[in-house]
């Protein structure tokens, strides 16, 4: 995996480097521009003065002789012997010439610059030729020195850069850890973290630019927590709901196996029936509680024709031992809500199932289009005790159980409803009827309705 | 002795009141804090069970109320939260002795025993008077070491007084210990069974102290 840091400190450390070095060739193309230009204007100015002293007598050049003296041309500079000076007659003898001038002619043309290439250096020549003396005066650069003058001022800034260099590239390094300090430190503080812990990130010091990134992580943590804190809840009330059951279960196989009488036997037979039913039950709506819960968002959507589902569900349900039937009024056939259908179906069935449970022998559970002047969408009503006022706004808890409670009643049946309603976008309304009974509709969930819960 | 259940699950309500009924208990059952309190009010009772999660509150806010009241009957907890948290707010709110679901039957009836005897101040929970041995663990009746069949209503009234010797029972409060609140007392039943103890037992051993009601006898 790439390090931040290893990467940033490259792509400065690169291009500080460039930086440097175009400024280092532009320095030397335009160094060496400019000292062409200035020794050529050297150059040719020493070539027009010879000539103009020539011209002034103040040299004395017979055309005739061969060399007569070293001209008194000596540049005593650094770089010695950085100009030559020849004077040539018209017909090809050398007349005069510098200090340290090659005998060689320096070039052949007559005027204006050239460049020639004497004992394996290279000269850069600037002549003028005076015909009415018959002499041709020829100055000469050696470009060798030139090249050294520009070098010399390229060295200049090279070895400077040379030391600067690294000590850029020790303080790139130092500011791009210090730049990153706030994620290492976010980094070291995950690090240093138990699994376990999902309190979220806070005494950290950190940048601007990191707090989104550490409000999402919290975030994530929070959620990861809220699931982990429901999971823990569900498994234990799961123990804890199952052990009353399993307490009944166990007094009642110690009372048959305790018991001589028959009579007494057989009771405690049928209430170990009767209890693991109700277990079962317990257990199928924990299942069904902790499927709802595990539900994604994503998984939230589909649509459901009312009809169908209520009337298999009035065929599984209806109590034919007691004479409780369910009815499924024909309009629903029509209604199509905006549901996952297995939420529906389970929150559908606790419903018709409390119903069920809570009619008297006989009674009739009615499942029905809400009307115009009423709210919601659909309604499940029954002819049992109805829930008392003060227990309604407690019934969807999990594990209550009011006053009016079916023998099997796990009181996770409401709670399972208005969880996979809820995970929907709808709610449901409970209410007594005024005839008795009670009345359960599924609805909207509306802000309004939402705040009055 | 007898015993008040309070336990919302209806299957175990029922077990405990029939097994508690065959350890020789006589046990009424209820199912809700109102129910309780209306029964502890109105009625006595040796040792109370009792469940913490009810349907209309908690078994806690009962306990406190009786022992509001000074009401020392001794309180066996029964609930499916066991953890040492749990059970130190219970035995702090009153309770004398805690049980997690699921639990023995055995042991409830056991535990209660020793809960009675706890209360009455007496070491064993054999009882003895003159020759006369009771044991409530196994419902057994000695007479000079020999063993007596006694019925489960006689059993009952002979517990009652031999419990604290020495102490008058009215007619009433030997009916209290014999029935329970939903049974039907038959009249002249209490007079019936004292009258075959004393033929099993002799007939000095349980006197009538007249207008007042019965003792264990002082003298053969």
């Amino acid at each position: 995996m790439p390090s931040i840091s290893k990467r940033l400190f490259l792509i400065l450390a690169l291009t500080t480097g460039l930086v440097w070095l175009s400024a280092v060739v532009w320095i030397f193309l335009s160094t060496r521009a400019e000292v062409e230009r200035v020794l050529d204007a050297r150059l040719m100015e020493a070539g027009r003065m010879v000539s103009s002293l020539i011209v002034s007598q103040e040299i004395q050049v017979d055309p005739t002789q061969t060399i007569t003296a070293d001209l008194p041309l000596r540049p005593h500079t650094e770089y010695d012997r950085q100009l030559s000076c020849q004077i040539w007659s018209l017909q090809g003898t050398l007349i005069g010439r510098s200090d340290g001038a090659p005998d060689e002619e320096l070039s052949e043309h007559a005027d204006g610059f050239s460049e020639t290439v004497i004992d394996g250096e290279r000269w850069r020549v600037y002549a003028v030729t005076n015909a009415d003396l018959g002499v041709r005066v020829l100055v000469g650069d050696n470009l060798r020195i030139r090249d050294g003058l520009v070098n010399d001022v390229i060295r200049g800034l090279l070895l400077p850069a040379m030391l600067i260099l690294p000590i850029l590239a020790l303080m790139i390094w130092l500011s791009v850890r210090r730049g990153l300090e706030p994620l290492r430190k976010i980094a070291g503080n995950l690090e240093a973290r138990h699994a376990s812990d999902l309190r979220p990130i806070e005494d950290v010091e950190t940048a601007k630019e990191i707090v989104p990134v550490l409000q999402s992580l919290n975030g994530l943590f929070a959620r990861v927590d809220g699931l982990r804190e429901r999971e823990r809840n569900f498994t234990a009330f799961a123990a804890h709901e199952l052990r009353t059951p399993l307490a009944g279960l166990k007094t009642q196989a110690q009372v048959a196996l305790a018991s001589g009488d028959h009579a007494i036997r057989d009771q405690a037979l049928r209430q170990i029936v009767v209890g693991v039913d109700r277990t079962g039950r317990l257990v199928r709506q924990l299942l069904d509680m902790s499927a709802v819960e595990a539900l994604d968002q994503a998984e939230r959507s589909g649509f459901v024709r009312v009809g169908a589902i209520l009337g298999a569900l009035a065929d599984d349900l209806a109590d034919t031992s007691r004479g409780v039937t369910v009815e499924v009024s024909p309009e629903l056939d029509d209604i199509e809500l905006a549901i996952e259908p297995e939420l529906f179906r389970l929150a559908a069935r606790n419903l018709m199932e409390n119903a069920v449970n809570h009619s008297p022998p006989g009674g009739i559970v009615r499942c029905r289009a809400a009307t115009r002047s009423e709210e919601g969408r659909i309604i499940i009503e029954d002819d049992g005790p109805g829930i008392p006022d003060e227990e309604l706004p407690r019934v969807t808890e999990r594990f209550f159980r009011g006053r009016n409670k079916a023998p099997v009643g796990s009181g996770l049946g409401l709670a399972i409803v208005e969880l996979a309603l809820g995970r929907s976008g709808w709610r449901l309304r409970l209410q007594n009827r005024v005839s008795g009974g009670l009345s359960a509709t599924i609805g909207e969930m509306t802000p309004a309705g939402n705040a009055a819960r | 002795m007898r015993v008040l259940i309070v336990e919302d699950d209806a299957v175990l309500r029922d077990g405990l009141r029939v097994g508690l009924a065959i350890g020789g208990f006589n046990a009424d059952a209820v199912e809700s804090c109102e129910e309780a309190e209306a029964v502890l009010k109105n009625h006595e009772f040796d040792a109370m069970v009792l469940d913490l999660m009810l349907p209309d509150g908690s078994g806690l806010d009962v306990l406190k109320s009786l022992r509001e009241r000074r009401d020392t009957t001794p309180v066996l907890l029964l609930t499916a939260r066991d953890r040492v948290a749990d059970r130190i707010q219970g035995l702090d709110a009153g309770a004398d002795d805690y049980l997690g679901k699921p639990f023995d039957l055995d042991e409830v009836a056991a535990r209660l025993r020793a809960l009675v005897r706890r209360a009455s101040g007496r070491p064993s929970s054999l009882l003895e008077w003159r020759g006369l041995r009771l044991d409530p663990a196994t419902q057994q009746v000695e007479l000079g070491g020999e063993p007596v069949r006694v019925s489960r209503r006689e059993y009952a009234i002979l517990h009652a007084l031999m419990i604290h010797p020495g102490q008058i029972l009215s007619r009433g409060q030997i009916e209290e210990k014999l029935y329970g609140w939903q049974e039907e007392v038959e009249s002249n039943a209490v007079e019936v069974h004292i009258h075959h103890l004393r033929s099993k037992l002799g007939p000095g051993m349980i006197q009538t102290v007249r207008g007042i009601g019965y003792r264990l006898g002082e003298e053969p």
